[in-house]
């Protein structure tokens, strides 16, 4: 059906999240009978994107500035650091509007069931901010499963020598939460409720 | 308890089992039915306990209830309810994967299987307890869990959370030169979930033990649910914070013995359901088969009147086999019970001779042939 670039295009998008075979194969559909609109358009976009963004040296956001629109943004409360666990959370964040300091992006928790030691997350860079100087606090939103707490355990045994606030986001994130699926209200509110380690 | 009771007026199987289609009318509060070992009472209890959330009263894999050589399965009953009659069905979704099961609630996809729990909940005994107090404590606990999951559906999690943390410490300490900061992390989150565990498996004993108590399962020995577990005592003597501290330390000076064991000593894993005669205070592991049946029999009617209060409507009771074991005196206390209580009875036997005290109050039906026929009514004595 089709010929193999066809079958390359439902097979790429049959990968991404959210998408299924079913639905991959009528997005392709859609791109390729709107060849002008839609198809041509996505795949400039995509081949700017792959060359433009990059990972934020600081943070670990992901955009085409390095470091990141968020932390070269001189209105933002430079003091307080917010670390998530992945970019989806900060998005999340930042969607809800209700933070305004920076962002560490972690990249994982740790997980003795998974697999994920301390040395594969971001955590070097973290303590290097922290060193830099300037931060007082660190909020730690790091979702309400087992694994996101005893990350965030962990994490203020790390960071209490620099005598930093630490406080932890977790009030009305439902066990096993993920923070990228909640809605704002839950999270701006989570946010507000954040507790002092 | 007075609650309205939860009726069921029809059941419909398909490919479930070894049913390949039935449709069952029952008419009365009390059916009893009988039939061969093997000729599918207990498949018939099964698909009423598949419709109520949960995993059914055998835990069955999803893929095993489809009968032999089919993929697709569907189980439907109709039930009269104090707010109206309602329609519930499960089974494999069309045309979906064999191990998948979906729920209708009136036709439409339920928001949750927790939406179900509003409107259908079903207790029951299988002969598989009759072993409970030869067996280990994780078949205890498990019931125990049960219980308590019925009432407080966020009991699963919590104690999922805590099973996970156990698991997680284990495989830390397993490795070697562990991160004792992250152990920390872990044995936090087994502290915090455990005590949580704990506390709602001790409301449980203690709700129920109250119920029964004040005749929930009369006439029958009122039957003394307890918990055999350090946290539990923590829990009693003193705040909840408390016990956490306690456990938290107890499993960081517990590491290399741990290590060494591959498990944990200390943690809501380790808790045992103990149960005894409130009147004798024998317990139950040292009570004959009977008396364990018959304890058994009083704590699943108590859970029953707990669920009566807290849902406003009297549960379904599958009994299966639960005159296996009984001597006349407590066959008959169970037939008064069941008179007494407003609740849909399901019962099954293998003779329907036994179940005959309760004729002009119960329907009788014969299990065979993959079908059910009503048995010939015999005479109230
Ligand atoms: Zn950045």
């Amino acid at each position: 059906m089709g010929g193999p670039e066809v079958e390359r295009l439902i097979a790429l998008l049959a990968r991404l999240p959210g998408l299924g075979p079913r639905s991959a194969r009528r997005a392709a559909l859609r791109l390729l009978q709107q060849p002008q609109t839609r198809l041509l358009p996505l795949a400039a976009a995509l081949n700017e994107a792959a060359r433009a963004v990059r990972t934020c040296q600081l943070c670990g956001n992901l955009d085409s500035a390095d470091p990141c629109t968020l932390c070269a943004d001189p209105r933002r409360d430079r003091g307080i650091v917010c670390v998530v666990e992945g970019v989806g959370d900060l998005w999340a964040l930042e969607r809800a509007g209700v933070f305004r300091g920076l962002y560490h992006v972690l990249g994982g928790t740790l997980s003795a069931l998974a697999g994920t030691r301390p040395e594969d997350l971001a955590t070097e860079p973290l303590l290097a901010r922290l060193r830099a100087g300037g931060i007082v606090e660190v909020i730690l939103a790091l979702g309400a499963t087992v694994d996101g707490a005893a990350t965030a355990h962990w994490l203020t045994e790390r960071l209490s020598p620099f005598g930093v606030a630490i406080s932890r986001v977790g009030q009305g994130v439902p066990i096993g939460g993920a923070l990228d699926v909640l809605d704002d209200g839950t999270l701006a509110a989570a946010l507000r409720g954040r507790r002092p380690f | 308890m007075s609650a309205p009771a939860l009726r069921l007026t029809r059941l419909t199987l398909s490919h479930f089992r070894n049913y390949p289609t039935l449709t069952w009318r029952p008419g009365a509060r009390i059916l009893v039915l009988s039939g061969a070992n093997g000729s599918g009472k207990t498949n018939l209890l099964e698909a009423v306990s598949l419709l109520v959330p949960g995993r059914g009263l055998r835990g069955a894999r999803i893929a095993d209830l489809a009968a032999h050589g089919s993929a697709e399965w569907a189980v439907a009953g109709r039930f009269a309810t104090p707010g109206g009659e309602i329609d519930i069905g499960t089974g494999t979704p069309p045309g979906g994967p064999p191990d998948r099961r979906v729920f209708r609630l009136d036709g439409a996809a339920p928001r949750s299987q927790a939406a179900l729990s509003a409107h259908v909940a079903a207790v029951w005994l299988t002969p598989q307890m009759d072993r409970l107090f030869q067996e280990g404590a994780a078949g205890r606990r498990r019931f125990l869990d049960r219980l308590v999951f019925a009432l407080e559906p966020g009991h699963a999690g919590e104690v999922a959370a805590h099973d996970t943390a156990m698991a997680s410490r284990n495989r830390l300490l397993g490795g070697g030169g562990a991160d004792a900061a992250w152990l920390a992390g872990l044995e936090d989150a087994m502290a915090r979930h455990g005590v949580a565990v704990t506390a709602a498996r001790l409301a449980l004993a203690r709700r129920l033990n109250a119920a029964l108590a004040t005749g929930a399962a009369a006439p029958f020995p009122v039957a003394l649910l307890g918990l055999r577990c350090p946290i539990a005592e923590r829990l009693g003597a003193g705040p909840a914070l408390d016990a956490e501290e306690w456990l938290r330390r107890s499993l960081a000076a517990g590491r290399t013995r741990d290590a060494a064991a591959g498990s944990a000593a200390t943690g809501a894993h380790r808790a045992d359901m103990t149960l005894a005669d409130a009147a004798s205070l024998q317990p139950a592991g040292q009570a004959s088969t009977g008396q364990q049946k018959a304890l058994l029999i009083g704590v699943v009617l108590g859970h029953a009147a707990l669920l009566a209060e807290a849902r406003g409507f009297a549960p379904l009771l599958l009994l299966d086999e639960p005159a296996v074991h009984l001597d006349a005196a407590r066959r008959a206390a169970l037939f008064a019970a069941l008179a007494r209580l407003p609740a849909q009875a399901l019962l099954t036997g293998t003779d329907a001779e036994v179940f005959q005290p309760l004729a002009g109050r119960a329907e009788f039906w014969q299990v065979a042939d993959n079908t059910l026929a009503r048995a010939a009514e015999a005479a109230p004595e």
